[in-house]
């Protein structure tokens, strides 16, 4: 009897505590929906869909059907057939004056640099029709469009075409690394003088390792002396490195162009002193992208590096020297692989940021100083290549998230500075 | 121990040690002058009377500032600012604020997944983040006007409220929870009278971020504000790309008053929140 009490009781309970955790994490749910929601709609869909851009390619799809479903069969090494040329012919004729045309120019441009002119003379003069305003048959057609240009003769015209049959394409992906397919179907290298991705790329590797060690070297020896010195100091001190890090990046950019510019404090000092006997360039070139973005960087790299250094006991360094060791060697090899993770993190930290940068060297540098970012925003803004600006992004971010994960694991936490 | 401590140096310190040590001190002194000179020369500047941005300044008035005050395009630039980043902060903080509480309270299977993707907005590359919203936003009408600008920052600056939310919940004792719920408070009530003034400096901590990531943000709104939108940092873009005058001087001295002032704040608070978190029995924060 009492053991049958016992028993509904503990089912009871259990089933209330069930119950009450249940209740607890669907409220718990609820807390955390609308961010996740409102990061869906306004963050993650958008840049999804920038991925898919980079392998969409949706023009010639959709303004010329007939003509790709002319090329279905053709070995691309032959003339393509009459009906070919009255296909083409029929889909220019029902793309002139909509601004689908202006869209397959641009695309079929980037296969073949002339083609905008050739496709945009063709519409001009469609639709085709004979003297006495009757239809043409497919022969004709073909005359006619080669007598408007001869280029519809050659073979790499109608391969352009024939070769965007499919609405997703690796096109703007391999063309961001300097690589395109042939004829055939296979990756090969681009002509040289076409692209510089790679070299973009590159150069953006570079910039963002330089600033990288700058700030290391820079952020280094401040963090350690920090730690050296009293609370009320130490406080002060990084006081001191926030005030930058709080301030706006244009303000700082600004007082940098102050300050570098042919009669600025900085040439000014360099002249004085003898360094130099004319002003030197150190605007709208490498030096001064160099500089801001150290400056702007730095508190990205003391910041971790520091929070690792105070938790790393002094006691081992006395100890390796009151063993014998050289106080330079106990720093060396003692204290300093301590900070290891400090240094990674602030290292990746400062790194991950650098690649991104976009305004620093657009407002500080020259034609031969800008990142991978400005040229996102170029083909966005200027060219309207759409296909091109996702692909780069998408290189850059995932290149980003590449260095981000390992961040995860060496800091072994989401970002932040400590 | 506390002796050797009030030495100067140990007895055993070599010659070369010694001049290491201010050696070091030297060094760690002049990277702190190239931390803040570039800071401070612009703010003498901005007085000055010559409308070249020289040293030495030869008389000083406050022409600039007048010529600032007298700008439609500084004044629209402003109110542009003080419209959009309070906007997104609010909407960021409260976002944010929630999903920390939620957070906080459940251990699930892709926590950390999920934490990962809150805080994205943090990692992806500005431009990736602009061009992505403006493809997205435009065929809705959501470009060249306040919404699409204030919802971009708001995304932006959400991590922020989260990460510091969280970070001061880690030191909350959640027996005071359970006391409020056995004295018979509603969840709500709970949360207004109890959880929200313990977090509070965290979460005006967070909500400073998200402001400071709005009003300096440059990239994203180079891509989403029409000219009617121009905030401070855009108009300043165009200031310096332009032609850069002693207004600039002026613009950036304010705003390296402001932004000082939202530090100073910060870090009071952080003082507040060891305090606070202490006081009812946790850990101290981070």
């Amino acid at each position: 009897m009492t053991a049958t009490i016992t028993n509904n009781d503990a089912h009871a309970i259990r089933h209330a505590m069930r119950a009450a955790e249940r209740k607890r994490k669907w409220r718990a749910f609820f807390l955390v929906a609308p961010l996740a929601l409102f990061l869906l709609v306004i963050f993650v869909i958008p840049i999804g869909a920038l991925l898919q851009r980079a392998v969409e390619n949706p023009e010639v799809i959709a303004t010329l059907p007939k003509t790709l479903e002319t090329l279905k069969g053709w070995d691309g090494s032959t003339a393509p057939s009459d009906a070919a040329y009255a296909a083409l012919a029929a889909d220019l004729g029902k793309a002139k004056g909509s601004s689908a045309a202006g869209g397959l120019a641009r695309r079929l441009n980037y296969e073949i640099p002339g083609y905008r002119s050739l496709i945009f003379k063709t519409i001009r003069r469609m639709p085709l029709t004979g003297p006495d305003g009757k239809t043409l048959s497919d022969a004709d057609i073909r005359t006619r469009l080669i007598q408007i240009d001869k280029h519809w003769s050659e073979l790499p015209f109608w391969q352009a075409i024939a070769s965007n049959n499919t609405a997703y394409s690796p096109y703007y992906l391999l063309a961001s690394l300097d690589l395109k397919q042939n004829a055939k179907g296979d990756i090969v290298r681009a002509p040289a003088g076409t692209s510089a991705f790679l070299d973009i790329f590159g150069r953006t590797f570079l910039i963002s390792a330089v600033v990288t060690i700058l700030t290391l070297i820079l952020g280094f020896p401040l963090a350690y002396w920090i730690t050296t010195l009293s609370k009320r100091r130490a406080n002060l001190v990084i006081i001191c490195i926030l005030i930058p890090f709080w301030t706006s990046v244009l303000v700082r950019i600004a007082a940098w162009i102050v300050l570098l510019q042919r009669q600025g404090l900085v040439n000014k000092a360099l002249i004085s002193t003898g360094i130099t006997d004319a002003p030197i360039a150190l605007l709208f070139n490498r030096v001064g992208v160099y500089i801001a973005m150290t400056h702007i960087l730095l508190p990205f790299m003391i910041l971790p590096i520091f929070s690792v250094m105070q938790s790393v006991p002094n006691t081992c360094q006395r100890a390796a020297i009151s063993l014998g060791s050289h106080p330079f060697a106990a720093f060396w090899r003692v204290y300093v692989p301590q900070t290891y993770p400090g240094i990674g993190a602030g290292t990746l930290l400062v790194f991950i940021i650098a690649i991104g940068y976009y305004i620093t060297p657009a407002l500080l540098g020259g034609a031969s100083d800008q990142m991978i970012s400005y040229y996102v925003a170029y083909f966005t803004n200027q060219t309207i290549n759409w296909g091109m600006a996702s692909a780069l992004g998408f290189i850059l971010l995932i290149g980003t998230l590449l260095l981000y994960s390992l961040y995860r694991r060496l800091s072994g936490r989401e970002l932040g500075l400590g | 121990m506390e002796k050797i401590r009030s030495l100067k140096f140990p007895p055993y310190t070599s010659r070369v040690e010694r001049a290491w040590h201010y050696g070091h001190r030297l060094i760690c002194l002049l990277i702190l002058v190239f931390l803040l000179l570039p800071i401070l020369v612009m703010i003498p500047l901005s007085f000055s009377d010559s409308t070249l941005l020289l040293y030495p300044i030869q008389s000083f008035s406050f022409k600039w500032y007048s010529a600032l005050f007298h700008s439609d395009d500084w004044i629209r630039a402003a109110k542009n600012s003080f419209i959009v980043a309070p906007s997104a902060t609010l909407i960021a903080t409260v976002l944010g604020t929630l999903a920390a509480a939620g957070l906080h309270r459940i251990e699930f299977h892709g926590k950390g997944l999920l934490m990962a993707v809150l805080i994205s907005p943090m990692i992806v590359p500005l431009v990736v983040v602009g061009v992505g919203i403006y493809l997205f936003f435009a065929p809705y009408g959501l470009v060249n006007n306040y919404s699409g600008l204030i919802l971009a920052h708001a995304a932006l600056g959400a991590p922020f409220v989260l990460t510091t939310v969280t970070a001061t919940l880690q030191g909350f004792n959640d027996n005071l929870i359970r006391a409020s719920y056995s004295l018979g408070a509603n969840p709500l009530r709970t949360f207004f009278k109890i959880t929200l003034p313990i977090i509070a400096p965290g979460v005006i901590a967070g909500a400073l971020f998200a402001f400071a990531t709005s009003f300096d943000e440059i990239v994203v709104t180079l891509f989403l504000a029409g000219p009617e939108q121009a905030t401070l940092p855009r108009q300043m873009f165009t200031g310096i790309r332009e032609n850069i005058s002693p207004i600039i001087a002026a613009v950036a001295t304010i705003l390296i008053i402001f932004s000082t002032a939202l530090l100073l704040t910060l870090e009071w608070l952080r003082g507040r929140a060891q305090a606070k978190t202490v006081a009812s029995g946790g850990t101290p924060g981070h």
